[in-house]
């Protein structure tokens, strides 16, 4: 578990200071621990767990666009734990259920008792159709057709800085909708 | 269009390269923007006492500042803090009470100075309604600012974060305040200002409850 936390906090502090492998590798290995606690609080909510693809994915975004607000100098698991407690209640809320959700339920979960496949998930598939279609097209190539930020500047007729902006603006208002919906 | 977890982990690793504002910097900004509103309002419509030159001798107009002051900066310091979504009141809630006690300790002081008004007659003051309304009007543009500034953080309890937001913006537009009010005596402070700050606040924990959700 410390050596998690540790590796953990190591991917982060290199994730921010620019290594986007490091990034994806360290979203790759939080996602089954997300994915298994938010399966538990379905569960305890007398909820179907097929949806928690779409609270993994609601906890995703949500570490993404807040990532600033961790202090590099702590340690990365208890602000992830935060964030992610933080969505699944509002998720388990918003099935209609008033819901405990013990910070234990994400510290305690073993590496490989969750399962690792990569579910579907249909809210922000939903949400994607409602941007506007620069950013709906970005998002598109980056996500479904793993293009690089330079092929898709490319295929677009756009500038990198382009795409990039309509990147992010495209994650910020998918987020934002999933809030609101 | 279909968006599996891989992908969409594949997307934001995209993103890595994008640098949020801190939250800090986003609050500053917001309460730089928002403070000329406050502002134009307080010299069009009340403006700095014309007695100021006589009156910054006494030290209960300066300790007016003090305690409005401290407010502002404990509550910014605080409101900082609870931007992060792993932390909690306790251990940063304290500071809070620095304006709490720089007032009791006014009121001390002025308790045993010899006065030529009555108690009841300090603590009522000439200025109670002015000072009820004025505090909150002036503080809405500077709440906003908070919020806006705030939305760049990720508090576990936005309405307690909102609550904060409040406090700050009611020491900001008090320390205005405090400049036009005649009535000097700690007593009006721990009273109007309370009432006044109390209401910004309560404002600002159901604006942030909504608003500072992330």
């Amino acid at each position: 578990m410390r050596e998690r936390d540790d590796e953990w906090t190591g991917l982060m502090r290199s994730a921010i200071a620019g290594d986007s492998a490091a990034y994806h590798r360290l979203l790759k290995a939080v996602t089954p621990v997300l994915r298994a606690a938010a399966r538990r609080g379905l569960t305890r909510a007398g909820q179907p767990v097929d949806q928690s693809e779409d609270i993994v994915q609601d906890i995703l975004l949500a570490v993404h666009l807040k990532r600033h607000t961790w202090d590099a100098t702590a340690p990365f698991a208890p602000w992830l734990f935060a964030i992610a407690r933080n969505k699944l209640i509002d998720a388990l809320r918003r099935r209609g259920r008033r819901i405990f959700v013990d910070i234990d339920d994400f510290a305690e979960t073993l590496p490989g008792e969750a399962p690792a496949e990569t579910a579907s998930a249909s809210e922000v598939a939903a949400q994607l159709q409602t941007l506007p279609a620069r950013q709906r097209e970005v998002l598109q190539s980056i996500a479904v057709d793993a293009a690089s930020i330079k092929d898709t500047a490319a295929k677009f007729s756009m500038s990198e800085g382009a795409v990039r902006v309509a990147l992010h603006r495209g994650l910020a208002s998918l987020t934002a909708k999933l809030r609101e919906q | 269009m279909r968006m599996d977890t891989d992908q969409l982990i594949r997307t934001l690793a995209a993103d890595n390269a994008h640098r949020a504002r801190p939250v800090g910097l986003a609050l500053m900004l917001a309460l730089l923007a928002a403070a000329p509103v406050s502002l134009l309002m307080f010299f069009t419509e009340l403006g700095i006492r014309p007695d100021v030159m006589v009156a910054m001798r006494n030290p209960f107009f300066d300790l007016k500042f003090a305690v409005t002051l401290a407010l502002a900066i404990s509550a910014i310091a605080v409101s900082l803090h609870l931007s992060r979504p792993e932390v909690s009141l306790r251990g940063f809630g304290w500071l809070l009470l620095a304006p709490v006690g720089i007032l009791a300790a006014a009121i001390g002081g002025e308790m045993m100075m010899p006065q030529r008004l009555p108690m009841m007659t300090r603590l009522v003051g000439k200025n109670s309604a002015v000072c009820m309304v004025a505090i909150p009007v002036l503080s809405l543009p500077l709440l906003a600012g908070s919020l806006i500034g705030l939305r760049h953080g990720a508090p576990a309890r936005p309405a307690v974060a909102g609550a904060v937001a409040g406090l700050l913006s009611a020491g900001l537009a008090a320390t205005l305040y405090a400049s036009h009010c005649t009535d000097d005596s700690p007593l009006f402070v721990a009273t109007w200002y309370t009432i006044a700050t109390a209401l910004v606040t309560a404002i600002g924990a159901l604006a942030g409850a909504k608003l500072l959700k992330f």
